[in-house]
């Protein structure tokens, strides 16, 4: 009797043991959830979920004091992703923040571009390069497609445009199943074939 | 549109199926032969019942029918279960199993490829949990066609004239009853023949033949079917060398009840076996273990269907654990 | 087969796992000589051919061009450059479709063809006693790039690993895809050639011995090879017949079998003291430096549904369908496929041209490729598991990425699959497997690019945030020294008022004194805030930068010149004639 309890009670020190060396060793690094919400934000810094930046609100999403379905850029999937991270329920993006539009960037018309700086100083990640009195470019590399330099641009000479796709940014499709077998009708044309495949 | 490869090797499910049964053939030949046309109209029961069920849960689900219907997964799974029920079971216990297995455990589970458990020993289990004695009468030899017949049709006055427990079931009772030792209860008892149970041992033969024919054929691999033997024999051959007198032999166990058709059939069934090849190695070695240890020391006559299912549990960690090493990832 | 075993039997072959075994189809397309295309009257050469940066253009619309001549600059050292086809005139410097399955374009030089094929003067270069650097660069100039497909730049691969050395160099001569047959051609008929190409390498890389890999049913190819490093003397060469299965030429596969050494995924093959070239690669290699031509044109074999099957000599930039047409369109032909039936890619058009990595053009018809039959759920019957030649659990693979759990598809090893198809081939449910594996991968790759950028968004804005706050903590401090020195200044001059001879303007009013030394402050607080936004730029964004202060340059030029003479402005003044190196 006394045995057993001995052999019960050192297996649970040795293993409480373990477990606690365990803990200690295998101690995944702070990664608070803040930064985890903001890893999976677009960065796109457009202030349309009604914050400053993408930091600032998935700090408020951590508070609980947004929800997650506040950001158009980051789209249906960034939703799931934050409902997937946070153990919520799924819900569609909220139409008052805006709709998921196809990735653009911001160009500067220059020949219209009168150099007024005002534009740079609405890029929230200093994407415009210039110098008071000259003309304005977009990098578009680092452009994120926030649209904030539109607005104060007097000279209206900001657009948007989407992001074309090249054969290098070209992605294979999902697979598409059939579920009807195709009637196997050869197309037969003599001069060029695939034209019209 | 389609993407390559254009090209195809002639193969496809219901080819895989259609092998399957092929291969069960000459088993259920020497199970015609030893045992009566029983077995025939269970055959036809169930196959019946499976080709219903299936086309009815495919018209619930919203699948194209005829194409699934043709694949013959169903047909595949109704076989086996006639194989394994007994052939002088009343009909509807042939129905009821078929359509647990083609409507439960097959289709709730998401239907072809998605089921965890093999469909097959799903409705084994819950027919023998259920109707325990009814699914432990099996015919003895050269029971008439007419006799068989009034049994299917559910006349059991004949029953106990006529039928017999199997082997196995007769030789746990025999050594369960505590006197007793294996040759006496083996001794002189109608149900033993030369190796493992009378006339089970031709369909036994049967059901290894086709086997090998499947392996040949490369519809399934040595791995399974080898493991799942050698298991059963190794903790067999262990209990008989420690005790003789109350454990069997292995070539008992190798030639009596469903372990071949298990070996050969069961559990070689892909979507719910391991399979990386260790991972069907331990499978099938597991499961080999397993009957004998539930033949021996369980309460239902045969372990296959138990074992089978146990195993199929596991398969998701022996799969994640056996992964083979990959191009290039290999330690030499 | 004669002498031809006789090196197979002494040499001991190695086994890859998998591997799948199609019909060939070999015979229409390998019994004719090669044919030479005539010359057609407009090429449209891309770009960017090979693997890495996308070439500078160094033509402009309306110059001439000669055969050979480079019209686009490697852009970096990972590129290869690109020549004029033949001699002519460039007619536009446009995006045209590629023969790409996505049916998208590029920007590509259309020549229209003079007819007269000048060739460019060669230039002088004498490989022997060049450094192996200037070599390396030489072939990047003289665009060679690996002509199996991958077109990878060879120059890049021509180097063993310095510390190993370079214990095998392995030619693939394998061709393990059905129908195709350009490098079978190309070894019977070219055996001397690409064996000098194949010495010239073992040469550069110091190559202990070199293996070329011959599929045993190319005996022909198989003979004439050993024959060509007979008569050559070359015994550091062996000629080795290896057993048909596909993928046998996979560069990988083709290593396995050889030296029995597997390369891992991600790894190059020079660490681990082997590297691998295609025949065809061999063969332009020795063009390039030993005749100083550079890759203009290749072997490419047209078969399929058409008339004629066979193979040509055809000039990069060739439409297709002036190839096809060449050899027959037949009707019934419902795809065209680049490469075999394998691998290929299909054609969105027969307008797409003739480019580096086209082996073969493979018309498709109903009876040589059968429709899909519909797919159907996966049974794990593990067929697929059993062909792979990368040894992987393809239906996992599958799984994972069908269901778009990435992540899961990758611990599976999905990156370590190189698309073969073998899989597909033998699944008995016909599921497009590599499908899911191309899309898989394609949005992996599209995932972590936006990662980065993210990443790239998320410091700029964070810096910005943290220069915004220096500056106004910085404002502050200033505002607070300002009004401080003020009011010292304020008091020592009104001290030294009576007291000194020569009083500054300043410092009769101490006012004025401050608004002047806040207006330079201002000033130089203004230059130095402005470039503070082009901080940290990558060379490529600052390239970006330039470009744009250089339009602005022009655009002001521009301007003046409007001012000075109106409407005399030059059309080329958007031409980046600038050349690389
Ligand atoms: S809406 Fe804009 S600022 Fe807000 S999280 Fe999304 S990308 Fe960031
Ligand atoms: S350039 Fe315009 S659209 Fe682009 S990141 Fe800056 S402010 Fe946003
Ligand atoms: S071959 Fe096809 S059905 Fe078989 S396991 Fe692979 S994917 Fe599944
Ligand atoms: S395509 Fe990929 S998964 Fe399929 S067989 Fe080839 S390497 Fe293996």
């Amino acid at each position: 009797m006394i045995s057993a309890l001995l052999v019960m009670a050192i297996g649970a020190i040795v293993l409480g043991a373990a477990l606690g060396w365990a803990s200690v060793k295998f101690k995944v690094e702070g990664d608070p959830l803040v930064d985890k919400i903001d890893t999976i934000l677009p960065q796109t810094q457009c202030g349309q979920c009604g914050f400053p930046g993408c930091k600032p609100y998935a700090t408020a999403i951590a508070k609980g004091e947004a929800d997650i379905n506040q950001c158009p850029p980051g789209g249906d999937e960034g939703v799931r992703k934050l409902a997937d991270l946070l153990g919520r329920e799924y819900k569609p993006l909220n139409a008052e923040h805006g709709i998921e539009k196809p990735k653009s960037v911001a160009f500067i018309d220059e020949q219209t571009c009168i150099g007024c700086t005002l534009c740079i100083q609405a890029c929230p990640v200093d994407a415009i390069v210039g110098a008071a009195k000259q003309m304005h470019t977009i990098v578009a590399d680092l452009c994120t497609g926030c649209e904030l330099c539109v607005p104060p641009c007097p000279a209206d000479c900001i657009t948007m445009e989407p992001i074309a796709e090249t054969v290098e940014t070209w992605k294979w499709r999902y697979p598409v199943f059939e579920l009807k077998p195709v009637v196997t009708t050869s197309v037969v044309t003599t001069d060029h074939p695939t034209r019209a495949a | 549109m389609y993407n390559a490869p254009y090209l195809r090797q002639n193969n496809s499910v219901s080819r895989v199926m259609l092998k399957v049964m092929l291969a069960l053939l000459p088993g259920l030949a020497a199970y015609v032969w030893q045992f009566g046309i029983g077995i025939l109209i269970q055959l036809l029961i169930a196959s019946v019942v499976a080709l219903v069920c299936e086309a009815a849960m495919l018209r619930v689900r919203n699948k194209p029918i005829s194409r699934y219907l043709l694949d013959g997964s169903a047909l595949v799974t109704a076989w086996l279960i006639a194989l394994s029920f007994p052939s002088i079971g009343p009909w509807w216990m042939v129905a009821l199993g078929t359509a647990i297995a083609i409507i439960v455990a097959k289709h709730l589970y998401g239907g072809l490829g998605q089921n965890v458990f093999n469909p097959a020993m799903v409705a084994y289990a819950v027919m023998i949990v259920s109707f325990p004695a009814l699914m432990s009468q099996w015919p003895a030899p050269h029971l008439s066609g007419a006799e068989q017949w009034q049994l299917i049709l559910g006349n059991e006055r004949v029953l106990d004239a006529i039928s017999s427990a199997t082997p196995l079931d007769a030789l746990r009772t025999g050594l369960h009853s505590g006197h007793g030792t294996v040759s006496t209860v083996t001794h002189g008892h109608a149900a033993f023949g030369w190796l493992g149970g009378q006339g089970w041992e031709w369909i036994i033969l049967g059901y290894a033949i086709g086997g090998l024919w499947l392996m040949q054929q490369r519809v399934i691999t040595w791995h399974i079917p080898c493991a799942l033997l050698a298991g059963a024999a190794a903790v067999a051959g262990l209990l008989w060398g420690i005790d003789s007198a109350h454990y069997a032999a292995p070539w008992f166990h190798l030639a009596s009840g469903g372990i071949m058709l298990g070996a050969f059939f069961i559990a070689t069934d892909p979507v719910s076996g391991a399979t990386t090849p260790r991972g069907k190695l331990i499978f099938g070695a597991a499961i080999g273990a397993l009957i004998v240890v539930i033949r021996t020391w369980g309460a239902y006559p045969d372990g296959v269907a138990f074992a089978v299912l146990l195993l199929n549990i596991c398969v998701p960690l022996i799969d994640m654990y056996t992964q083979p090493p990959v191009f290039g990832h290999k330690k030499d | 087969m004669g002498h031809t075993d006789r090196a197979p039997l002494l040499r001991k072959l190695f086994n890859f796992h998998g591997g799948v075994k199609p019909n060939a189809n070999k015979q229409q397309s390998a019994a004719q000589p090669i044919c030479t295309l005539p010359l057609s009257r407009e090429y449209v050469v891309p770009l960017h051919q090979s693997i890495g940066g996308t070439p500078q253009p160094l033509v402009v619309a309306g110059d001439r061009v000669l055969r050979g001549q480079r019209i686009g600059a490697a852009d970096g050292n990972v590129s290869s450059a690109v020549h004029a086809p033949t001699s002519g005139c460039v007619v536009a410097i446009e995006e045209r479709l590629m023969p790409h399955a996505s049916g998208l374009s590029a920007p590509c030089v259309v020549i229209e063809a003079d007819g007269l094929d000048e060739a460019a003067p060669r230039e002088n270069f004498d490989w022997r006693s060049a450094s192996p650097d200037a070599v390396r660069d030489y072939l990047r100039d003289a665009g060679v790039v690996g002509l199996g497909g991958a077109v990878f730049p060879s120059h890049l691969k021509l180097k063993a690993n310095n510390s190993i050395g370079l214990e095998t160099l392995i030619i693939n001569g394998a061709e393990c895809e059905p129908f195709i047959t350009c490098d079978d051609r190309l070894m019977q008929e070219k055996a001397r050639e690409v064996i000098e190409g194949v010495a010239l390498m073992a040469h550069l890389m110091q190559a202990k011995q070199t293996l070329i890999g011959i599929e045993d049913n190319k005996p022909d190819a198989i003979a004439a090879m050993q024959a060509a490093a007979q008569t050559a003397g070359q015994s550091n060469i062996s000629v080795v017949a290896i057993p048909t299965r596909y993928p046998a030429g996979g560069a990988k596969q083709l290593i396995r079998v050889l030296t029995g050494i597997e390369v891992p995924h991600g790894k190059r093959s020079t660490d681990y003291g082997v590297q691998c070239f295609n025949v065809g690669t061999a063969f332009a290699i020795r063009d390039a430096l030993e005749n100083g031509l550079s890759l203009t044109t290749r072997v490419v074999t047209v078969t399929g549904n058409v008339e004629r099957p066979g193979n040509y000599w055809v000039r990069i930039g060739t439409p297709m369908h002036e190839l096809v047409e060449h050899a027959g369109i037949k009707p019934g032909t419902e795809r065209w496929l680049m490469g075999g039936p394998m691998m290929g890619i299909p054609m969105p058009s027969l307008d797409v041209p003739v480019v580096k990595a086209t082996n073969c053009i493979l018309a498709g018809s109903a009876e040589l490729f059968a429709a899909p039959e519909p797919e159907m759920p996966c049974i794990r019957c593990g067929e697929c598991a059993q062909a792979c030649p990368a040894d992987l659990q393809p239906f996992e693979m599958y799984w994972h990425s069908r269901a778009r759990n990435f992540g899961k598809a990758q611990e599976y090893h999905l990156f370590d699959c190189i698309e073969c198809g073998c899989c597909s081939y033998v699944c008995p449910s016909h599921i497009p497997l590599v499908d899911y594996y191309r899309f898989a991968k394609s949005e992996i790759w599209a995932r972590e690019k936006d990662k980065t950028a993210a990443d790239q968004a998320r410091d700029r804005y964070e810096f910005r945030n943290y220069r915004i706050e220096r500056e106004k903590e910085e404002k502050a401090a200033r505002l607070a020294a300002k009004t401080a020195a003020g009011r010292a200044a304020i008091q020592a001059s009104q001290q030294t008022v009576t007291g000194d001879a020569a009083p500054s303007e300043t410092a009769d009013d101490p006012k004025k004194a401050m608004i002047a030394a806040a207006m330079q402050r201002a000033q130089a607080q203004k230059a130095a805030a402005q470039p503070q936004n082009t901080e940290h730029l990558t060379p490529a964004q600052q390239a970006e930068v330039n470009d744009a202060e250089a339009r602005r340059a022009r655009a002001r030029e521009l301007a003046d010149q409007d001012a000075q003479s109106i409407g005399k402005t030059s059309p080329s003044a958007d031409t980046p004639n600038k050349m690389a190196d």
